[in-house]
């Protein structure tokens, strides 16, 4: 069972709870999440709470993020894009927690569940059809139609548009989720080599050494990850965004 | 916020029919199905979900997101105003500059003008003593020539009276008798006209 890499995926009831046939138990997932929302609020809202002229180093990293994710929603939709500025930074800041927090041992990872990051790249793309065909009616349509394309082509494009529309809640979940997944399986792997190694005497223990450097570095690699994928999620966000807010390319 | 319960109840059925005989496959499937594929777990998930991530959302955006904009905001209006300032001392710095320079243009222009007043009333006091030695020199040569016209009148008078007597003396000599003085006056002074 240790050394079942799998095993870290599991979910199990701490709070049986069902209603009308449903199973909402609250589970050790609920409770990561919970612990996620728990740690990004109280940081953020502890750092910032002497409102310092001159920030010190923890308010320092929350106004950074405040402005990196600005940053990154301006750059992408422009000025009329910061209205999503709170959903945005808190899909950043909630996949970053999460996966930050996943990397310490015995802890479970929210986002490698593929119907969390699923339901979230839903949010979003809910968001976009529906703020898109709120704000500009049917004009949100063009976007499926760029400009410039041959008349014959359009059909063709069309359904090109369409499809790749539809697929992006799919990529967007499934690239967070299979990140997470998979890194933690690997890591998971490596450091169960140490151990199974380790238990062959001095020579097993010597051998142990290269699984133990790759479990490292792979960590750190993990760690490297769950920043990007943070950031790609949020990224990609952005520019969904932007489609809802200039649907005519 | 409204994709999620929407989604739940999509995929509602699917999970009754799943659920309805997972009591114990539930229990079972912990060693069985890959965990993030085992469907039992998927409405329990999105439901803390959405209340986690949902209330994340509403603290964020009513505590978290406008006390760092405005933290942000005042230092960026302390920065612009304190730039402002600095302007300002920089520009109060300039006229204070300007003012010396100035001071210090009006200060050698009037000493310029002290030195030109200087060598003009210099000029002017030489001008003036020249003047009046000039004047006493005239003066002097007028009354040089005055006194040689009076010197030479009465000379010419004296050389009248002289020639008259010696005209009328020779008269005397040569002819004899009583001469009309008169008369000689009159034709020396003929003759010398």
């Amino acid at each position: 069972m240790a050394n079942d890499p799998i095993h870290q995926f599991h979910i199990t009831k701490w709070i049986p709870i069902e209603v009308g046939g449903y199973d909402l138990s609250f589970t050790n997932s609920s409770a990561f999440m919970v612990a996620t929302v728990a740690i990004a609020g109280a940081f953020l809202f502890l750092t910032t709470s002497s409102r310092g002229l001159i920030p010190g180093r923890l308010q320092s990293i929350s106004e950074m993020s405040y402005e990196f994710v600005a940053s990154m929603l301006r750059d992408a939709a422009g000025t009329q894009g910061m209205r999503f500025f709170p959903f945005v930074f808190s899909l950043f800041m909630f996949v970053f927690v999460a996966n930050f927090i996943g990397l310490f041992p015995y802890f479970f990872t929210v986002t490698s569940h593929i119907i969390v990051t699923f339901a979230l790249s839903l949010l979003v793309i809910g968001t976009v059809i529906v703020y898109g065909f709120m704000k500009h009616g049917l004009g949100f349509l063009k976007l499926f139609v760029p400009q410039g394309v041959p008349v014959i082509l359009v059909p063709l494009v069309v359904m090109i548009e369409v499809i790749s529309f539809l697929s992006r809640p799919l990529s967007l979940s499934v690239r967070l989720f299979a990140n997470m997944l998979a890194g933690h399986i690997t890591l998971k792997v490596f450091a169960g080599f140490v151990t199974a190694l380790s238990a062959y005497g001095a020579v097993g223990i010597a051998g142990a050494a290269l699984p133990l450097f790759m479990t490292v570095a792979i960590t750190a690699l993990e760690v490297l990850v769950a920043a990007l994928q943070a950031y790609v999620f949020a990224v990609l966000t952005c520019m969904y965004l932007n489609d809802a807010l200039h649907p005519g390319h | 916020m409204f994709v999620t319960p929407g989604y739940a109840q999509e995929t509602a059925p699917a999970e009754g029919e799943v659920h309805t005989e997972t009591g114990t496959q539930h229990e079972a499937g912990a060693e069985g199905a890959f965990p993030p594929f085992d469907a039992s777990t998927f409405p329990s998930q999105i439901l803390w979900l959405a209340i986690t991530f949902g209330l994340f959302y509403l603290f964020l955006k009513k505590v978290v997101l406008p006390r760092v904009g405005g933290i942000l905001e005042v230092r960026r209006d302390r920065i612009a105003q304190d730039l402002d300032q600095a302007a300002l001392m920089k520009s109060e710095a300039d006229a204070a500059v300007a003012a010396y320079e100035q001071e210090l243009a009006e200060a050698k222009q009037k000493a310029s003008a002290i030195g030109q007043q200087a060598r003009d009333g210099a000029r002017a006091d030489a001008e003036a003593e020249r003047k009046k030695i000039e004047a006493s020199l005239d003066q002097k040569l007028a009354d040089a020539e005055a006194q040689i016209a009076t010197i030479t009148s009465a000379a010419m008078k004296e050389v009248g009276t002289i020639a008259t007597d010696t005209a009328a003396a020779i008269v005397q000599e040569l002819v004899g008798g009583k001469v009309d003085k008169a008369a000689v006056k009159a034709a020396v002074e003929a003759v010398r006209q």
